[in-house]
């Protein structure tokens, strides 16, 4: 079974278990095909949409997704991460550290505003995310694509595009990579 | 992420809470380049700031970053204070606290008072100058703005220049340069030198025409006029003959060399002619990134959740 640290949802410091892998690397990559076409078909083409990948999970995915619009369309559109930290409801409640700088070169005003994640679970980190696309300019619209859906909402928000819904328990983990989707349970790190 | 309660000198910080709060700078460096840049994060939380001693920049910079952090400031102004009709410090502090304030930054002439009110208040201390002591957040600009031009501190020789006796940002550079790697270099008159900078991780080298070759970052200190009352130099201008950054002096720094001040300068003393607006000199860059530490002071201290560790395991973020 695979151990690794980091980059699961939620965040944990402790050590990831995978105990079951849900997507492999060839579903991961259908999966961001088809997103791509569905963004385009939701949206008429891409001459008005920006992606802004959530960090750090939604930006490896961000980057895929741009480049499979790239490709079908022939244009590159604007992508831009975004690191919801200091707009977090649960600040002073646990410790939140913002992990990469936010990096969004352009102008949102006006735009399609595609927010990318990998993993959609109680809405908490969209909900920060949409205070802080709003501190960019005024989007004509804001959209959600997610590379999982795994249920568990504590807010009124929905995603657009989903890679697939996986039904979870809360204290189940997920993990999205660029070439697997695995489910596990943290494990308290002996270090 | 290491726990910190108060940031009253440098050694409250240490190598992993210095680099953590730089780390935290390039975010909240992003958010001030930004249309609108404030974020929510420190919303509901007061900073009170209390100037016993006066400072326009310091305090203003400190309101600056707690505001675009939308923290609610606090500003105790001593001269139309109480403290003129005779309260104790004791009692203004206890009077802060119990209004509600999470942080209290504070500047007082008497060495070590940000050390002394903990005992009064839970309020996170933030230390903005004790006397001649310490002024921990001047090093942590002066550290981000070094990092900004060079990737990094370690390694890089830096010559301080003036009154180092009487300096709370030479005390608390010293300190944080060779925490994080610097090699540090003292020039100043012997009258100047504190007596027990032979216990300082430094090298005290007499002539500055020596020194400078060696600087990849020359920071100069405010000579204040006073010391000349005081007899501890002969003339302003021959502390600017031996001392001060002449334009001739200048060609003798390396071409990646930078120049540094912490401001107010002494124009025609500790630096002259045009010499702050050379490309290397990043004078003007220690005052923005003064506003971008204090943003990443006041956030590690009220926001990140140091202090909190064993909460995060609950399954609680993201989503």
């Amino acid at each position: 079974m695979a151990v690794q640290e980091d980059g699961t949802t939620p965040h944990i410091r402790g050590v990831f278990v995978a105990r079951s892998e849900v997507m492999d690397s060839d579903d991961v990559r259908r999966a961001l095909w088809r997103m791509a076409h569905e963004i385009l078909e939701h949206n008429h083409g891409i001459s008005n949409v920006a992606l802004v990948g959530l960090q750090t999970g939604g930006v490896p995915l961000a980057r895929k997704l741009a480049e499979n619009l790239a490709e079908i369309e022939g244009s590159n559109i604007p992508v831009g991460y975004l690191d919801v930290a200091f707009y977090r409801d649960d600040i002073g409640l646990r410790p939140v550290s913002p992990r990469e700088p936010t990096e969004i070169p352009f102008d949102l005003s006006d735009k399609t505003v595609v927010l990318v994640d990998d993993v959609l679970f109680t809405g908490r980190t969209i909900r920060a995310a949409l205070d802080a696309v709003t501190d960019f300019g005024r989007p004509a619209s804001v959209q959600l694509a997610v590379m999982v859906d795994r249920g568990h909402r504590e807010l009124p928000i929905r995603p657009d595009f989903v890679g697939k819904n996986i039904p979870t328990r809360r204290d189940e983990l997920v993990d999205v990579r660029e070439n697997s989707v695995q489910i596990g349970e943290y494990k308290e790190s002996n270090e | 992420m290491t726990s910190t309660k108060h940031v009253r000198g440098v050694d409250d910080l240490g190598k992993d809470s210095i680099l953590e709060i730089l780390e935290l700078s390039n975010h909240f460096l992003e958010v001030s380049n930004r249309r609108i840049p404030k974020v929510p994060a420190l919303r509901g939380k007061t900073v009170a700031s209390l100037f016993f001693e006066d400072s326009t920049r310091t305090r203003l910079s400190f309101e600056k970053a707690a505001k675009r952090l939308s923290a609610d400031v606090m500003n105790f102004s001593v001269s139309s204070s109480s403290v003129k009709k005779g309260e104790s410090l004791r009692d203004t502090i206890e009077t802060i606290s119990s209004m509600g304030a999470e942080a209290i930054v504070v500047r007082h002439k008497s060495v070590g008072v940000p050390w002394m009110i903990t005992e009064w208040t839970d309020a996170s201390v933030v230390n903005a100058g004790d006397g001649a002591h310490e002024h921990p957040t001047q090093s942590l600009a002066d550290c981000y703005t070094i990092t900004r031009q060079f990737g990094s501190v370690e390694g890089k020789r830096i010559v301080i220049v003036g009154d180092i006796k009487h300096s709370r940002v030479a005390r608390s550079n010293v300190k944080a340069f060779s925490a994080l790697g610097a090699k540090v270099a003292l020039v100043a008159p012997p009258t100047l030198l504190p007596s027990s900078v032979d216990n300082w991780p430094v090298d005290v080298i007499e002539d500055l025409d020596v020194a400078i070759k060696e600087a990849d970052v020359l920071y100069l200190l405010r000579m204040q006029l006073e010391r000349q009352k005081e007899s501890l130099v002969p003339s302003l201008r021959e502390y600017t003959n031996f001392y001060g950054l002449t334009l001739d002096r200048s060609q003798k720094l390396q071409k990646s060399s930078i120049i540094m001040h912490p401001g107010p300068m002494n124009r025609g003393v500790e630096i002259t002619g045009d010499i702050p607006a050379f490309p290397n000199a990043l004078i003007t860059n220690q005052v923005g990134n003064g506003v971008i530490v204090r943003m990443a002071v006041l956030y590690h201290l009220l926001g990140s959740g140091v202090g909190l560790a064993g909460l995060h395991s609950e399954g609680e973020e993201d989503g």
